[in-house]
């Protein structure tokens, strides 16, 4: 039967998926088309939303890109009624940025309507769980896990099997377990987009987590910023319960679990262990020292077990293919896939899940099609706050946890940002720490008083104010704050500064010595100047000033008054005729 | 006056980890949090109204005045920061007068700084209430906020 399902995670909606959506239902409508329209989570081609699928009944599918309503009614008017594909709108299947993908967790995604819990079941959803409680014992489901070799996809990669073994052995009758899905890292959006887009995946991985290590209750600890992805994990977890996949006696075993959704209320250290469960626990969200873990003491005492969403994600899969099958993706050390969120001065962004083991370059250039506009790569960051920045040169660098975390970044939960040449890496560095440092909630003193005396130190360098000793002093900062943290946030904290200083320190040296600014980003180094053989007069720039800093007569030369100007470039900005320059260093 | 509060006191009473969940659900029907409020949620949590206002202020989501009609939150994730995300905060300082954590005097506009708003791909974006407005310049997003004050 033909039908059309709709992208409508978070990214499709901003981009304005919701338009075309109901569009889509007038045009229906007023057709008299029964044609079934439905929705879906995140396609993943973020750089090409809104998408829509039109799937007809000869099994043909049909992917469109970046619609508008008026695009829509084309779509409707030649291809559902005139039976020809728009062909400008669609995006082939084999486009590499698809055709290179791997997908296992997110294999639902885009496909499924998340809010549809037979969606899921048609999918072999709940199969896996079905599966463990009726013809496992808890030992083998772990053991299932340790073959597969899937390690936490949080970030720091501990072998997810040898946690729940941990778990299990713990002596208690009340155990927890419980997802991390408060998904901190700015510019990461793979858990939002997995719970959004199949929420039922996580919830069955977690209730499999819960029988192998003998839980009967979990909480899903997620961001108050995902209102869609609470929202669907509430109807799924209801739908779950339902269907007697989560509550007491599931599928008629001994076996109980309920979940409940706890949110979030945003401080990013609560993506750590011990903070999260103090946050659970209605407590100022600080971690603790380790030991006791969590598997032994955890929330309110009890043994408790957190994992990731991705890494609960995959274990339905796992349990469904074999752990040797799962396996036998990836490298030696890392298996199975990798979800990233590919942003950034990229050509194609958005969701993708890879291989273990492909390289950056294929992701950045075959994936993601290159940099906009076709400017030159400079480093691409992995891993947020808490990672680095990797340099051209190591782009054949394999994407597993040991290959990465040997170049000073770290695999980190997926977020992957490309940087051009008009991004500073001073700046970059400068930027992750002053988040790192109002994230800190103060306990260890290194990681409160020494992150901030190494982000002065960074905004004086991009003021132009620095001194070579600058640069000493913020390495020894850096030893300093990862060796006397107690937890990830203070130990992975200098890693933005390091690789940084270690990949590109000819632009920290730059900016001391000469005052400038090699990729024109920091605006104290910054001069915005009127190229008078270029500028026509038109009076836009005087026009945008908002400290009246451009001026000048109708058809005559403008000028900047370097004194008023406060360097917004807004000028810059409006100017049709490419007659304001920008000029950097003592010597501009 | 209190309607809806004590009833939600007395619907979270006696329940574990009730505190961020009662500050959450206060918010949500107060628009923020005061003093008197937080009192109350002591009283019924059995802690001490120093504990619950320390929760509080540990948390980026609450807040201790009133919020503006319209809340205008700006992305500083990273995607976001590489792709001018700075001169966002510039443009709205022009255009209304505030920096982040500020409200407007008329109480038009409150403006936020938030980390990440998970549209990277649509990078800079700000989010005008329940809705996102991505790939912005400065003079895009004064546009925005002008049509919105109207």
């Amino acid at each position: 039967m033909t039908e059309i399902v709709v992208g409508l995670g978070s990214c499709g909606i901003a981009a304005g998926a919701r338009q075309v959506y109901e569009t889509l239902q007038e045009e229906l409508s007023e057709r008299k088309l029964q044609i079934p329209l439905s929705a879906t989570g995140c396609i993943g081609a973020c750089h090409r939303e809104p998408q829509i699928e039109v799937r007809l009944d000869d099994g043909s599918r049909f992917l469109y890109g970046e619609l508008d309503p008026e695009k829509t009614r084309r779509v409707v008017e030649e291809h559902l009624i005139g039976g020809n594909p728009v062909e400008e709108y669609i995006i082939p299947l084999d486009y590499p940025y698809l055709a290179k993908q791997k997908k296992i967790v997110l294999a639902n995604c885009g496909v499924i309507n998340p809010e549809s819990i037979e969606d899921y079941l048609a999918a072999e959803g709940y199969a896996a769980l079905r599966k463990a409680v009726t013809s496992m014992s808890p030992e083998e489901v772990i053991e299932e896990i340790k073959t597969s070799g899937l390690r936490g996809r949080g970030g720091a990669g501990f072998p997810t099997g040898l946690k729940w073994s941990f778990a299990r052995a713990s002596k208690g009758n009340k155990k927890y377990m419980v997802c991390n899905a408060d998904e901190g890292d700015p510019g990461a959006f793979m858990d939002r987009s997995l719970l959004e887009s199949d929420p039922h995946a996580v919830l069955e991985g977690m209730a499999i987590g819960a029988y192998a290590i003998g839980a009967d209750e979990g909480y899903i600890y997620v961001r108050a910023e995902y209102p869609l992805a609470i929202k669907r994990l509430e109807l799924a977890i209801r739908q779950a319960e339902e269907g007697n996949l989560l509550g007491s006696h599931i599928l008629e075993s001994d076996f109980s679990f309920i979940i409940h959704v706890k949110e979030g209320a945003g401080a990013f250290v609560c993506g750590e262990e011990t903070a999260l469960m103090a946050s659970i626990e209605g407590k100022r969200g600080m971690p603790s020292i380790r030991p006791p873990f969590p598997a032994e003491r955890g929330l309110w005492g009890a043994p408790t077990n957190i994992n990731n969403v991705e890494t609960l994600g995959n274990i339905p899969p796992i349990l469904r293919m074999g752990g040797p099958a799962y396996a036998g993706v990836g490298t030696e050390r890392s298996k199975g896939t990798k979800v990233f969120a590919l942003a950034g001065k990229i050509k194609h962004g958005g969701m993708i899940e890879v291989p273990m083991g492909i390289t950056l370059r294929e992701v950045i250039y075959e994936i993601g099609g290159g940099i906009q506009d076709d400017k030159k790569f400079k480093a691409v960051q992995l891993g947020g706050p808490s990672g680095g920045c990797i340099p051209e040169r190591l782009l054949d660098v394999q994407v597993d946890y040991d290959s990465v975390t040997a170049t000073g970044a770290i695999m980190g939960s997926g977020g992957m940002v490309v940087m051009d040449e008009t991004t500073c890496m001073v700046d970059v560095a400068r930027y992750f720490l002053s988040f790192t440092q109002s994230e800190s909630c103060g306990k260890c003193t290194f990681c409160r008083m020494g992150t901030k005396r190494m982000l002065e130190i960074l905004e004086r360098i991009t003021k132009g104010e620095g001194r070579m000793s600058d640069l000493d002093q913020l390495e020894e900062l850096a030893v300093k704050v990862k060796l006397a943290s107690l937890c990830g946030l203070g130990q992975t904290a200098p890693n933005p500064v390091l690789t940084t200083l270690k990949y590109f320190r000819e632009e920290y040296v730059e900016h001391i010595e000469n005052k400038r600014c090699p990729a024109k980003h920091c605006r104290d180094l910054l001069r915005f100047r009127v190229i008078e053989e270029a500028c026509t007069g038109c009076t836009l720039c005087a026009k945008v000033c908002p400290t009246n800093a451009a001026t000048g007569e109708r058809k005559a030369v403008h000028r900047i008054d370097q004194h008023l100007c406060i360097k917004c470039g807004l000028c810059f900005d409006a100017c049709r005729f490419n007659a304001i320059e920008i000029a950097t260093g003592i010597t501009a | 006056m209190k309607t809806g509060f004590e009833e939600l006191l007395q619907q979270w009473k006696g329940q574990k980890g009730n505190v961020i969940p009662l500050l959450q659900k206060t918010q949500e029907l107060r628009g923020y949090l005061d003093r008197e409020d937080m009192t109350a949620i002591a009283a019924v949590t059995g802690k001490s109204p120093a504990e619950i206002y320390g929760v509080a202020t540990f948390y980026a989501q609450f807040r201790f005045q009133p919020a503006g009609k319209h809340t205008l939150k700006v992305c500083h994730g990273t995607a976001c920061h590489v792709n001018g995300a700075e001169g966002l905060d510039l443009a709205v300082k022009t255009e209304l007068g505030i920096e982040p954590g500020q409200t407007t005097e008329d109480g038009q506009f409150s403006v936020e700084k938030v980390a990440c708003l998970g549209c990277c791909s649509l990078a800079p974006v700000v989010m005008l209430d329940q809705e996102v407005h991505g790939r912005l310049t400065g003079d895009k997003l004064k546009k925005v906020v002008r049509k919105v004050g109207q």
